[in-house]
C-alpha cells in the first residue's frame, strides 16, 4: 500500500510541475509587451516599470518560471492588479463556496447518476433502460448554462421559490444557503449525473454477468440483494475512480453556472479576473483547478485501493 | 422403482443472437434418484452445464430462453415455478459447486459472509447461529483452522481452498441434490484428486444426489454411478460407469475415451491417443440428424436425416442406453476396453 | 474454457469453427453503414447534423431578416407571424440570428476539432509509434495538460489570446488536442501489437510506410468516433466561451453569446433565452446520438 502510494506521488509531481510551465507560458500568448498587457489600461511609466521590476520581465523565461514557481510554493501566487489583494487570499476566500457547491453537485450526480445506471443496467434492454439512457444523452446534451436560465425561469421569475442569485453563507443562515444553492447544484451535478449513470451501468453489466454473482443467485440471495450487497460494492471501484476524473468537469461546470447563479467562487473569480485583464488571478485559479484534480486522481487512486479487499490487506 | 429425485423431461433451451438463434440444448431427457451419482460429459457446447443452469433460472433472459420441456424435482416442476419459488430452492434443496471458485466467490466479501448467506435466508438461522454453522462447514470441507479463516477474503485461500470453500456453501443447506459444474477443472490435477476424493466422502456421510458436470471422462469415471455423455444439446450415450467404460456404444463416446491417455500403469504407452476430426455442428442451424454424424466415420445415411432415439444398447447391461444407427466393429470397442 | 462468459461459450456462443463470419468482417464500407442505418437514433442524429449544416451554409437565403439590423418597434417583441421567434433587446429578429448564429456553433465545432486532430493525431503517432524518450516527453505533456480541465484551460487561453470567435475557436482545439494525443497513442500501441503490423516489419517496410498503410488505417474508427463527440463539447465550449463574451462578439450572433444578453430579460422576454438554448441543446445531441451510433456501428463487439 504505501508503496503504491510513493509510485503515485512519484507521477503526479512532475505532472502538476509541467502543468504549472504550461499555466506560467499562457502569459506568452499575450498580444504584445507583457508588462503593458498586465497594467491594462494604466499606461503610467512609473507603474510599467515597477511591474517590470517586480515580475523580473527584463529576465529570459525560465527565469521568471522560476521566480514564480518559487512563489507557488510559498504559497505566493502574486497579486491581483485590480483587487490590491495577494491572489492566494483570494482563492482561499472563495474556495469554500465553490467547494460546498462542487460538493451538493456531486452528490446530486450520484443520487440520480448512480441509481439510474444500476436500474438500467438490471433492467437491460428493456424499457427502464432505454428510458435511463435518453435521460442520460438529455443530461450530457444541455447546456448547463442553459438549464440555469430556465430554472430561474421556472421557478423564481414564475414561481418565485428559489433565489435567482445570490450566495448566503451557511454560518449565517443553513436554509438561506441551500435555498441559494439547490438550483446551481442540480445544474452543475446533471451533466455529471449523466456521466456518472454511464459508468454505472457498464460497471454493473460487467459485474451482473460474473461468476460471482451467478454464485449469489444459485444460492438463492433475491434480486436486490445480489444487486447491492454483491454486485454493486464490486462495481464501485470503476465508478469511484471514474467519478474523480468528473471533478475536473465539475469546476468546469462551476465557472458558467457560478455566473449565471452570480455565485461568488472560484469560476466567478476567474471570470472576473479575465474580464479585468487580472492575468495574475487567473493563472491563480487555473494552477489550484490544475492541484486539485490531481490530488482529486491520487485519492481516487488510494479511495480504489481501499475498496479493494486485495490491496487493503496486502 | 422409486420416484426419482429429478426428473428432466425433453428440455430444450436456446440463445437469441444477431445471427439467429443459438439451440444449446436439444430434448434432454433423464432421471436422478436420491443419492445416486450422474456423470455428464460433454465438451464446451454440449449443452451440459446451459442446460442445469437453465433449469434453475440462472441463466441470462434475454437473449437465454427454455424452448421446451418439464423439469420435475421431488415431483414440481421447477421450469412452472415463479422466480420467487425458485429461489426457495435454489442453495436450499439443491446446492451448487461451480467452476473456478476464484472468479465464483466474490472477491469483495469474506468467506464467512458467503457461506452465511444460504444459511440465513433458507434455514432461516439468526447470525451467530449461522457463524457457528460456517465454521463446522469450514471444519467439514477440512480447511485447517476454521475460525481465523472465516473472516478472511477469497484472494487469502489457495485455489484448492476455495474450491473447499465453494463445496462448503453447496453443501450448506443439506442439499439433496448438489451440481457441481466442472467442479474440478481450473485445479492441478494433484487438487483435483483431492476434491473429488472429498466429494466422495462427503457423499458417504451425507448421502445426497450429485449431478457431476465435466468435460473430463477421467473424473467422472472416479465418481460416478452413471455417465451420461452429452453433444450438442443431446444425449447420444447413458449407462452405469463401467459398462460405457468397457463397452461404448457411441461413436462420440469411444472417440472421447480414445482421447484418454491410459493412466491405468502397466499397460501405459500401448495405445495410441486419438483425436476426434472436425468441429462440432453450427447451433444455429443444427443438423437434422445424429450431430455427430458429420465427424463419424461410421455413420449411415439415416444418421444424416434423422436423429436415433436414446434406447438400450442390444446385448448391454441394463440401463445402458444409447442413440445411434449404427453399430461400432467390435474391433474398436475391445481397443479402448480395459 | 476461458474466463470470458462462461454460459455464452458453454451455449455454442463462441461462434463455433465453420460458422459464417459474422462478427470478423468489420472491414467493408458497406457493412459499416449498413449497422449505423440500422440505429434509428444515430440516423437522426446524422439527420439533424445535415440539416443544421444545411441552413448554416444557406443562412442568407433561409433568414427572413438580416440577423443584425435592429427594429425599434421589435425590441423585445412577443413570437409572432412577423417574427416568429420574437424581438431581442434592440429589436433583432431572434429567428434570423438563430439561423446564422449556426455558423458560429458549427462552424467552431468543426474548426477546433478539426484543429484538435490536426495536432493530436500526428503527435500521438509519433508517441506511440517511436517510444522512447519521444513518447515519454509527449506522454508527460499530455497528462499535465489534461489535468487542467478542458474548459478551464479554453477560458484561460481565451483569456490570454483575447476575446473573438477565431480566437476562441484555436482555444478549444488546443485544449481538445490532448484527448486525441492519448487516444492516438493508446491506439496506435494496440495495433502495432498485432500479428500484421509485425509482419510488415519482418518484411522490412519503412517506419513511416507501417505507419499509414497498417496503422493508420487501423486507427481511423476511433478517431472517428472521438472526434464526432468532441464536436458536441466543442460546440457546448463555444456557447459557453461566448456565453461568458470571449468569443463571438456582438453585434455578430451567436447563440451563446444571444443567452448571455437573454439573462438579463428573462421575465420581460424569455423567449430571447428558449431558442438559442434549445438551439445549442440540438446540435449537441445530434452530434451525440450520431457519435454513440458511429461507435457502436464500428465496433459491434461493444454493443449494447
Amino acid at each position: 500500500m504505501l508503496r503504491f502510494l510513493v509510485r503515485r506521488l512519484a507521477l503526479a509531481v512532475p505532472t502538476l510541475i509541467l502543468a504549472s510551465m504550461i499555466i506560467f507560458a499562457l502569459q506568452q500568448l499575450l498580444p504584445g509587451d507583457v508588462a503593458t498587457a498586465l497594467t491594462g489600461e494604466e499606461r503610467d511609466p512609473q507603474v510599467i516599470a515597477f511591474i517590470r521590476e517586480k515580475y523580473h520581465l527584463d529576465e529570459p523565461l525560465p527565469v521568471r518560471y522560476a521566480y514564480w514557481a518559487g512563489g507557488v510554493l510559498r504559497g505566493d501566487l502574486g497579486e491581483s492588479i485590480r483587487l490590491q489583494k495577494p491572489v492566494s487570499e483570494l482563492i482561499v476566500e472563495k474556495l469554500p463556496v465553490t467547494l460546498e457547491l462542487a460538493c451538493l453537485a456531486m452528490l446530486v450526480a450520484l443520487a440520480i447518476g448512480v441509481p439510474m445506471g444500476v436500474l438500467s443496467a438490471v433492467k437491460r434492454g428493456q424499457a427502464a433502460d432505454t428510458i435511463a439512457n435518453g435521460i442520460a444523452l438529455w443530461g450530457l446534451s444541455v447546456p448547463n448554462f442553459w438549464l440555469g436560465i430556465l430554472l430561474i425561469l421556472l421557478f423564481s421569475v414564475e414561481l418565485g421559490w428559489l433565489p435567482a442569485s445570490g450566495y448566503v453563507s451557511p454560518f449565517e443562515s443553513l436554509s438561506e444557503n441551500l435555498a441559494a444553492m439547490v438550483m446551481p447544484a442540480f445544474v452543475l451535478g446533471n451533466a455529471i449525473a449523466a456521466v456518472m449513470m454511464r459508468h454505472t451501468r457498464a460497471a454493473m453489466l460487467g459485474v451482473l454477468g460474473s461468476d460471482y454473482v451467478r454464485t449469489a443467485r444459485a444460492k438463492g440471495v433475491s434480486p436486490l440483494r445480489v444487486t447491492l450487497r454483491h454486485a454493486l460494492p464490486n462495481a464501485a471501484i470503476p465508478i469511484i475512480t471514474l467519478g474523480a476524473l468528473e471533478f475536473g468537469q465539475l469546476l468546469s461546470g462551476a465557472v458558467l453556472t457560478e455566473q449565471v447563479f452570480s455565485v461568488p467562487g472560484f469560476g466567478k473569480l476567474m471570470v472576473d479576473a479575465v474580464f479585468n485583464r487580472d492575468f495574475a488571478t487567473v493563472q491563480g485559479v487555473v494552477i489550484c483547478t490544475a492541484a486539485t484534480y490531481i490530488a482529486l486522481n491520487l485519492a481516487a487512486d488510494l479511495l480504489s485501493a481501499a475498496v479493494n479487499p486485495k490491496l487493503r490487506r496486502a | 422403482m422409486t420416484k426419482p429425485l429429478l426428473d428432466v423431461r425433453d428440455l430444450a433451451v436456446a440463445f437469441d443472437t444477431d445471427g439467429g438463434a443459438v439451440h444449446a440444448v436439444n430434448g434432454v431427457s433423464y432421471t436422478l434418484h436420491e443419492g445416486e451419482t450422474l456423470g455428464i460429459v460433454g465438451e464446451s457446447g454440449s449443452g451440459k452445464s446451459v442446460h442445469v443452469l437453465a433449469m434453475l433460472g440462472l441463466i441470462p433472459r434475454p437473449p437465454g430462453r427454455i424452448t421446451g420441456g418439464q423439469v420435475l424435482f421431488e415431483g414440481r416442476d421447477l421450469l412452472a415455478l415463479k422466480e420467487r419459488e425458485l429461489r426457495k430452492i435454489r442453495g436450499g434443496a439443491i446446492g451448487f459447486v461451480f467452476q473456478d471458485p476464484m472468479s465464483s466467490l466474490n472477491p469483495g466479501m469474506t468467506v464467512a459472509a458467503q457461506i452465511v448467506e444460504p444459511l440465513r435466508i433458507h434455514l432461516g438461522l439468526d447470525a451467530r447461529a449461522a457463524r457457528a454453522r460456517a465454521r463446522e462447514l469450514l471444519d467439514l470441507v477440512r480447511i485447517p483452522n476454521a475460525v481465523a479463516r472465516l473472516d478472511q477474503y477469497p484472494h487469502e485461500f489457495s485455489g484448492g481452498q476455495r474450491q473447499r470453500v465453494m463445496i462448503a456453501i453447496g453443501l450448506s443447506c443439506r442439499p439433496k441434490l448438489l451440481i457441481a459444474d466442472e467442479a474440478t477443472t481450473a485445479l492441478d490435477v494433484t487438487v483435483q484428486a483431492e476434491i473429488v476424493a472429498l466429494v466422495q466422502e462427503l457423499k458417504r456421510e451425507l448421502g445426497m444426489a450429485i449431478l457431476w458436470i465435466t468435460h473430463d471422462l477421467g473424473v467422472v469415471a472416479g465418481i460416478s454411478d452413471t455417465v451420461q455423455v452429452m453433444y450438442a444439446g443431446r444425449i447420444l450415450e447413458r449407462g452405469p460407469v463401467d459398462d460405457i467404460f468397457s463397452d461404448p456404444r457411441n461413436a462420440y463416446t469411444l472417440g472421447l475415451l480414445r482421447s484418454l491417455p491410459d493412466l491405468s500403469g502397466g499397460r501405459a504407452g500401448r495405445r495410441r491417443l486419438h483425436q476426434i476430426e472436425g468441429a462440432p455442428p453450427d447451433m444455429r442451424h443444427p443438423p437434422p440428424g445424429d450431430p455427430f454424424a458429420p465427424r463419424n466415420a461410421f455413420a449411415t445415411p439415416r444418421c444424416r436425416t434423422e436423429m436415433p432415439p436414446l434406447a438400450q444398447a442390444p446385448g448391454a447391461a441394463p440401463g445402458h442406453l444409447v442413440a445411434a444407427w449404427y453399430d461400432l466393429p467390435n474391433l474398436l470397442r475391445q481397443e479402448v476396453a480395459r | 474454457m476461458s474466463t470470458g462468459t462462461p454460459i455464452a461459450e458453454a451455449a455454442g456462443l463462441a461462434a463455433p469453427a465453420g460458422t459464417p463470419a459474422l462478427i470478423q468482417e468489420p472491414g467493408t464500407l458497406a457493412a459499416f453503414w449498413r449497422r449505423l442505418r440500422a440505429r434509428k437514433s444515430a440516423v437522426a442524429g446524422l439527420v439533424i447534423v445535415g440539416l443544421l449544416i444545411l441552413m448554416a451554409v444557406f443562412a442568407p437565403w433561409i433568414a427572413p431578416y438580416d440577423p443584425t439590423a435592429t427594429d425599434w418597434g421589435n425590441v423585445r417583441g412577443a413570437p409572432s407571424f412577423v417574427h416568429p421567434f420574437g424581438g431581442d433587446e434592440v429589436g433583432r429578429d431572434v429567428l434570423s440570428r438563430i439561423i446564422f448564429g449556426a455558423r458560429a456553433s458549427l462552424g467552431a465545432g468543426l474548426v477546433s476539432v478539426a484543429l484538435a486532430v490536426s495536432l493530436g493525431l500526428p503527435l500521438g503517432l509519433l508517441a506511440g509509434y517511436a517510444g522512447g524518450w519521444i513518447d515519454g516527453v509527449i506522454s508527460r505533456l499530455t497528462d499535465a495538460l489534461l489535468a487542467i480541465p478542458f474548459l478551464i484551460l479554453a477560458i484561460a487561453l481565451a483569456a490570454f489570446l483575447g476575446p473573438s470567435l477565431v480566437n476562441a475557436m484555436i482555444a478549444i482545439g488546443l485544449s481538445a488536442t490532448s484527448t486525441f494525443i492519448r487516444l492516438t497513442r493508446a491506439q496506435v500501441r494496440a495495433v502495432a501489437a498485432e500479428e500484421f503490423v509485425e509482419a510488415a516489419r519482418a518484411m522490412g517496410n519503412p517506419p513511416w510506410r507501417i505507419a499509414r498503410v497498417h496503422i493508420l488505417p487501423n486507427i481511423v474508427p476511433a478517431i472517428l468516433v472521438q472526434a464526432t463527440l468532441t464536436i458536441a463539447a466543442a460546440i457546448i465550449a463555444e456557447a459557453s466561451l461566448s456565453f461568458l463574451g470571449l468569443g463571438q462578439q456582438p453585434p455578430e450572433p451567436s447563440w451563446g453569446a444571444m443567452l448571455n444578453t437573454a439573462k438579463n430579460f428573462m421575465d420581460q422576454a424569455p423567449w430571447m433565452a428558449i431558442w438559442p438554448g434549445l438551439s445549442i441543446f440540438l446540435a449537441v445531441l445530434a452530434f451525440n446520438l450520431f457519435g454513440d451510433g458511429l461507435r457502436d456501428a464500428l465496433d459491434p463487439r461493444q454493443r449494447t
